[in-house]
């Protein structure tokens, strides 16, 4: 199985070309078939591959071609399938299937249905190729391209002006940390001498902590993970993503593409823990983004803004883990935050889809019986996040707690407001949403979404309820994914810090549970009953909030309006005014002077005669005096 | 014999079609010796690859007196652009408007004029016939723009003209000074040139008459405003010809003079200085690109950029840049031809070609949108195109030489993200009505444009054959830097 394994990306690529060759003519059905299939094909045989890494071990390296090869340089199109990418590969293709069988319900009246799924299976295979590369260009592939599928997602509905803003803007600030990352690539070819995995993390093995070349290296690469992760200070992006089809939300902007960031950290572990300084710029990084979105997320009142700042929030907590070397806790932690954000999206786009669009929390209320399964399975996904046991949430991120706790018990203080805020805005979410009295028109026609799509929702429930067994503590049962990934994580001497007592440990976690309960109840008692929603305050600390610290206007002010002031600059002043005119002037120079010239050639003999007589004189004298 | 070949096709296509009376018939005759040339051209790689990656040589003597001689010779390099000309041509003129050109007869014979000098400039080892060429190219497309030009072309042409001309003489000049310097009997063979002894000064004077000279066909900043006019006064086809092709030869001209003659002995301020211009220029340009209105302009300065990235390679010379320059000269070639057909098509549809009163064409040609977004994610150098390949060599050619140069010439990606979906969003997305009734695009504008992209995407993914064929040449302009050394 594993032999093959280069099929898996190929697979959704082979359904990218099917359906966007034929999307005019194909009926909805095939293409949402030929879609669906070309994914589940790939999830399974990621299962067979999975199976073999992690049952007995293989670790399996394919080189496809070479595609940038001269003289002493070769990259080549090579993958790798070990524990980190059979994890991974398992999400994308896993949620991504579920993901594809929900889209089937939710863009069913869409016209453009066919494209939808074309760019679908075209993000699985970069994504794919992402997660399964084995050297930092064929990731960077991956990573780009998926960036594409980002931007033609998002703006998927191109018809209109906002949507077509986010695209784009979610596609530059990408960019922008794109640049760090092939800064970073150019790093490491100029110190290892090849991009490929294994050479550079062999070669690293032997390094001293603190090499100048590796904290440089690992910054500009984590330059590129704060573009593709949404963290500070290129996050800004991520809420404006949401205009693109839910679906899309929970695909690229919550489950898979929004996690590479953190994929690439884990897969350069190796660096990363030579390069301590590094490290607490992560840490730092993330728990500020963490902090901040947090803080945004409990006053958001559009469903899928609130969750776009839980999932920024989210990923500043993994990026925190990884920040203190928590690899693994962080992979686990991505793996559950897959699911459960995934059900979240997918269930606030139930929710959209029952109110027929709308997106505004105030408008909607009392849901809870009109909606059940979206309901249910929208609880199950709240519980999951907020970390409460024995739901997923609660063990990938109280690993990540510990992991804090161990550093500095300071930063699990930190870890445990985020965790605090997590419950809180999650609820008043699920409050407003769900409870009280409903307050839209009577007009719509709230309804249940069809099986095609609570299928995948319940599916998800299940496994945000139960993922926490894909890395259960010591206390109850096996690390499954600690021990996977074992041989990919670099030790040196970080893991032994992880261990504390089991007393203080349960400690920690009943002071966590103790204070996310706190925050639910307070939720509860604000926003379980009715208030008045049209009320809203823009003044002081809530006014700042609401406006999400005015960093979008910051970033206005400072970086945008100069670009445009300069580049009308440019043309306006330096090229026609400066430079243009000064080689017209030359041109002029020399018309004027042929102009003058031009007199002594008047074609009158006597004038001539003149000259010569004058010159000679002139040269005469010249001889004789001088 | 096939280098002879390579320049004697296009010179009797010329010479047939001056001669054809009827207009249908020019374009039909136009046609065929367009594509006529690409299987030639193909020839030449296959013998080329037989000859093992050597050069293929073939030399008469012409003023033996004078040294001078119609040597001709075919390496990597010259077969890399001599393909690109003979891949462009015919795209360029299947792509002429059929009724909009007044005596088309002149029109496609003065494009196999231009299609024959270039061609000849990538092919001669000789210094005065190689002037001779670099000059014969111009005259067609002083004429192209001046005959069927737009708005101002008088103004606009005369300048382009006298410019590019004032840079080949001072081109003629170094020419003539090395030939001069070259052991008794003079020559004007390449290699003798190479290995002319300079003294530290007079390397300066050459290399900045060599320099102007190639940076005002490329050009480079601040060498460059007769670019942007001249790309938007001139019709269509004269705009895909200089911007696709001839703005090579002013690149071949660095990696064939400068790099070899200078590269590693100028002295170290002059090159950076020069280095430092062409990433100015291709900051400038990127910046100027993000508020022009006018489609064609755009392309212009979008244009300026990428071609300042190349020179920069050209100008550095490792392994990493010439590689990344050969590739990024070919792609640049096909994307932005690509761009001006787009532009074109667009014109041709709306009337217009302002971005302000353009927008929603994705609705109305979605086959449009798809081969304009793959235009477009080569231009940006999306990995997989072609623009990646040779954006990432020259990008870490750079930075083998200079860290922070790289570094600021990487912001290259970013603005190109910028300008070009900042256009295409007010170009193809949103919404607006058109008072005509507006078609996708047929088989006219696809069957030149779906070649294009499938071009963008073969060589995005498997570069593998234009690497392998220019990597000997390459390797042999660093052995003549190394023995300069």
């Amino acid at each position: 199985m594993i032999d093959i394994a280069w099929i898996i990306p190929l697979l959704p690529l082979l359904g990218f070309l099917i359906t966007g060759f034929f999307y005019k003519r194909m009926p909805n059905k095939v293409s949402a078939f030929v879609a669906c299939s070309s994914v589940l094909l790939a999830f399974l045989f990621s299962l067979g591959v999975a199976f073999q890494v992690f049952a007995n071990g293989i670790v399996k390296n394919i080189t496809l071609f070479d595609w940038i090869a001269f003289g002493d340089y070769a990259f080549s199109f090579e993958l790798k399938f070990d524990a980190l990418s059979s994890v991974m590969m398992l999400v994308v293709t896993g949620v991504g299937f579920l993901i594809h069988l929900y889209s089937i319900g939710y863009m069913k009246e869409d016209e453009g249905f066919n494209r939808f799924f074309a760019y679908l299976n075209l993000f699985i295979f970069f994504m794919l190729v992402l997660v399964t590369a084995a050297n930092y260009l064929i990731v960077f592939i991956g990573w780009e391209g998926v960036g594409l599928c980002s931007y033609l997602l998002i703006g998927f509905w191109f018809k209109s002006h906002e949507n077509n803003n986010a695209a784009k803007k979610a596609f530059i600030m990408n960019r922008i940390g794109d640049l760090g990352f092939l800064l970073g690539m150019f790093m490491i070819l100029k110190t290892f001498g090849t991009l490929s995995f294994d050479a550079v993390f062999n070669t690293a093995m032997g390094f001293d902590i603190g090499k100048p070349e590796i904290v440089a290296i690992t910054l500009l690469l984590f330059i590129g993970a704060t573009g593709k992760s949404a963290q500070i200070p290129l996050y800004t992006w991520l809420p404006d993503a949401m205009a693109g089809p839910t679906p899309v939300s929970a695909l690229i902007h919550a489950a898979t593409m929004v996690t590479a960031g953190v994929y690439l950290v884990v897969r350069s572990n190796i660096l990363y823990s030579l390069a301590p300084f590094t490290q607490t710029v992560i840490l730092i990084t993330g728990l500020l983004t963490a902090l901040l979105a947090g803080i945004i997320a409990t006053r958001q009142y559009d469903i899928k803004k609130v969750l776009a700042y839980s999932t920024i929030s989210q990923l500043g907590l993994m990026f925190m883990g990884l920040g203190v070397g928590a690899y693994v806790s962080s992979t686990f932690h991505l793996v559950t935050h897959a699911f459960f954000k995934a059900l979240l999206f997918l269930a606030a786009g139930s929710v959209i889809h029952a109110m027929g669009g709308e997106q505004d929390i105030r408008k909607m209320g009392g849901l809870k019986d009109k909606v059940k399964i979206t309901w249910a399975v929208f609880l199950v996904g709240t519980i999951a996040i907020s970390g409460i046991p024995p739901f997923s949430g609660f063990f990938s991120k109280d690993e990540i707690m510990l992991a804090l706790y161990m550093k500095n018990p300071l930063y699990w203080a930190m870890g445990l407001f985020i965790s605090m805020l997590t419950a809180f805005y999650m609820f008043r979410l699920l409050y407003i949403t769900f409870y009280g009295k409903y307050r839209n028109s009577e007009s719509i026609h709230v309804h249940e979404s069809p099986k095609i799509m609570t299928l995948p929702l319940i599916v998800l429930a299940i496994l945000s309820a139960l993922g926490g067994v894909v890395n259960l503590p010591s206390y109850i049962g096996k690390a499954r994914l600690e021990h996977a990934m074992s041989t990919i994580i670099f030790d040196n001497g970080t893991r032994d810090l992880f261990h504390v007592s089991l007393s203080r440990e349960f400690m920690l976690m009943g002071i966590t549970l103790l204070v996310i309960i706190a925050s639910i109840v307070v939720a509860r008692a604000w926003f379980k009953k009715d208030r008045d929603y049209s009320f809203v305050s823009r003044s002081g600390i809530k006014g700042i909030i609401d406006n999400k610290f005015y960093i979008d206007e910051l970033y206005r002010l400072i970086i945008e309006r100069p670009l445009m002031w300069l580049s009308d600059k440019f043309y306006n002043v330096i090229e026609i005014k400066v430079i243009d005119r000064a080689v017209n002037s030359v041109g002029d120079i020399t018309t004027c002077a042929s102009r003058i010239f031009r007199y002594m050639q008047s074609g009158n003999l006597g004038y001539y005669l003149l000259a010569m007589v004058v010159s000679i004189a002139v040269i005469l004298a010249y001889a004789v005096f001088v | 014999m096939i280098t002879g070949l390579l320049i004697l096709f296009p010179f009797l296509a010329m010479l047939a079609l001056w001669l054809t009376k009827d207009a249908r018939v020019a374009r039909r005759n136009a046609l065929i010796g367009a594509w006529l040339q690409l299987p030639v051209a193909i020839a030449a790689i296959c013998l080329f690859q037989c000859n093992g990656f050597r050069e293929i040589i073939y030399a008469v003597e012409w003023i033996p007196s004078m040294g001078v001689s119609f040597n001709l010779a075919l390496d990597g390099l010259s077969l890399l652009l001599v393909l690109l000309t003979a891949v462009l041509i015919p795209v360029i003129v299947s792509f002429v408007p059929v009724q909009n050109t007044s005596s088309p007869r002149k029109f496609y014979a003065l494009i196999f004029m231009a299609q024959m000098a270039m061609t000849g400039v990538f092919l001669v080892r000789d210094g005065l016939m190689f002037y001779i060429f670099w000059e014969l190219a111009l005259i067609p497309l002083y004429f192209i723009t001046a005959l069927w030009g737009g708005e101002n072309r008088i103004r606009i042409t005369f300048k382009f003209f006298i410019y590019t001309m004032a840079g080949s003489l001072l081109m003629l000049v170094a020419l003539i000074y090395l030939y001069l310097q070259t052991p008794y009997p003079h020559s004007f063979d390449f290699g003798a040139l190479y290995s002319v002894a300079l003294s530290t000064q007079q390397q300066i004077w050459v290399f900045l008459a060599f320099f102007v000279a190639f940076a005002i066909k490329i050009p480079v900043f601040p060498l460059h405003t007769w670019q942007p006019d001249t790309y938007t006064t001139a019709p269509y086809a004269g705009s895909m010809i200089l911007s696709g092709i001839m703005l090579k030869m002013g690149i071949y001209g660095i990696i064939r003079f400068i790099t070899p003659l200078f590269i590693g002995t100028i002295n170290i301020n002059l090159e950076q200085t020069v280095l430092i211009l062409a990433l100015v220029g291709l900051l400038y340009a990127s910046v100027i690109a993000i508020r022009q209105d006018d489609l064609k302009r755009f392309v212009a300065y979008v244009s300026l950029a990428h071609v300042a990235l190349i020179t920069m390679g050209a100008i550095i010379g490792n392994n990493f840049a010439l590689q990344g320059a050969g590739i990024q000269m070919f792609s640049h070639g096909i994307n932005v031809v690509g761009l001006f057909i787009i532009v074109q098509i667009i014109e041709e549809k709306t009337n217009t070609r302002k971005i302000s009163q353009l927008g929603g064409l994705a609705k109305k040609m979605p086959l449009l949108a798809v081969l304009f977004m793959i235009i477009l994610l080569g231009s940006i150098g999306l990995p997989l195109t072609n623009g990646f390949v040779g954006e990432y060599l020259l990008l870490y050619g750079i930075y083998q030489y200079n860290v922070w140069m790289a570094a600021f010439a990487g912001l290259t990606i970013i603005f190109g993200a910028v300008y070009m979906f900042k256009m295409f969003q007010h170009v193809m997305l949103g919404d607006k009505k058109y008072a005509a009734e507006l078609t996708d695009i047929g088989t006219r504008e696809a069957t030149v444009l779906i070649p294009l992209c499938l071009l963008v995407i073969l060589i995005g993914v498997y570069p593998k054959p234009l690497i392998d064929m220019i990597q000997p040449t390459i390797e042999n302009i660093l052995n003549v830097i190394t023995i300069a050394h």
